[in-house]
């Protein structure tokens, strides 16, 4: 059975995804896996809101409180180490608890070292990255497009990443 | 999140999504998708719950090994364990977001209007 995206979106948050505009941009950028991925090593990237508490900032809901239609396009880096403790998380649209509580719902970093260490993976970076997912009504994306992803891509080639898992919240 | 899964594929990475909104990832164009039928914020399983997580994350990878063109969406068959209302309650916010808030009556029209038209366009019997 396909997936209904709307299965679990109460009907004014369906709507609000219905009534935005989006443009599909042809093509779909490509990079082929040119190794096994046992050989690989991956990077993660969710856009839960995540931070490492004392070491960074949270995303800035502040502004977003007095500007609603603004979203915060920054993003954070969190260390594949990072404690419970450590871990913070500002997000206005979805309930924290989950991701608190265990982040590996949305930056899978127990998952990924116990993939490396039967070999599924040959590893992950020392450092994974969070934005934040709510990028204004109606969205706008260009400084995530234009600053913030390419300045992650190329954190992570500078730590020997192939792939990436990315997971929105 | 579509977009980031974009432009880290443009630079060069080998990218899969995992998305509980797969309209979303087709009508922008990810490069590799997994959709799984999920509440927002679980997106990869339940807390705590690390093997339904391991089981997300190795289809993921799997999307990742075999998909042969751009755009590739693959649809998990995992069932999430709660029930509709409880997993529709379990990802929302205690408070509605500035957005929502400013939005809504603005919307909740909108969804008014709709229904008013589709009753009227009816055929009556």
């Amino acid at each position: 059975m396909p997936v209904d995206s709307f299965k679990y979106l109460p009907r004014l948050i369906g709507a609000i995804y219905e009534t935005t505009d989006v443009q599909k941009e042809i093509p779909i950028p490509w990079t082929p896996l040119e190794r096994p991925i046992s050989e690989c090593t991956f990077g993660l990237v969710t856009s839960g809101g995540l931070y490492q508490r004392g070491v960074e900032p949270p995303f800035d809901l502040q502004r977003e409180r007095l500007e609603p239609t603004w979203g915060d396009p920054t993003y954070r880096t969190i260390p594949k180490d990072i404690t419970s403790v450590e871990l913070g998380v500002s997000h206005l649209h979805i309930n924290n608890e989950a991701v608190e509580s265990d982040i590996n719902v949305l930056l899978p970093v127990h998952r990924f070292d116990e993939l490396s260490q039967e070999g599924r993976i040959a590893g992950s970076s020392d450092h994974h990255y969070s934005f934040m997912g709510y990028q204004g009504y109606p969205p706008d994306t260009t400084a995530w497009r234009e600053i913030y992803a390419p300045a992650v891509a190329e954190k992570f080639k500078s730590e020997g990443v192939q792939c990436v898992l990315l997971t929105p919240s | 999140m579509p977009v980031l899964a974009r432009t880290l594929e443009a630079a060069g990475l080998s990218t899969v999504l995992v998305t509980m909104m797969p309209n979303w990832a087709e009508m922008i164009g990810t490069p590799r998708t997994l959709a799984v039928e999920f509440p927002f914020a679980h997106t990869l399983g339940a807390p705590g719950d690390h093997e339904m997580q391991m089981r997300v994350i190795r289809q993921a990878l799997e999307v990742l090994e075999t998909a042969e063109s751009p755009g590739t969406i693959a649809h998990s068959n995992e069932v999430w364990p709660q029930e509709g209302k409880e997993a529709v309650r379990v990802w929302q916010p205690t408070e509605p977001s500035p957005i929502i808030s400013v939005m809504g009556p603005k919307i909740r029209q909108l969804l008014r209007e709709r229904r008013r038209k589709s009753s009227m366009s009816k055929p009556k019997e």
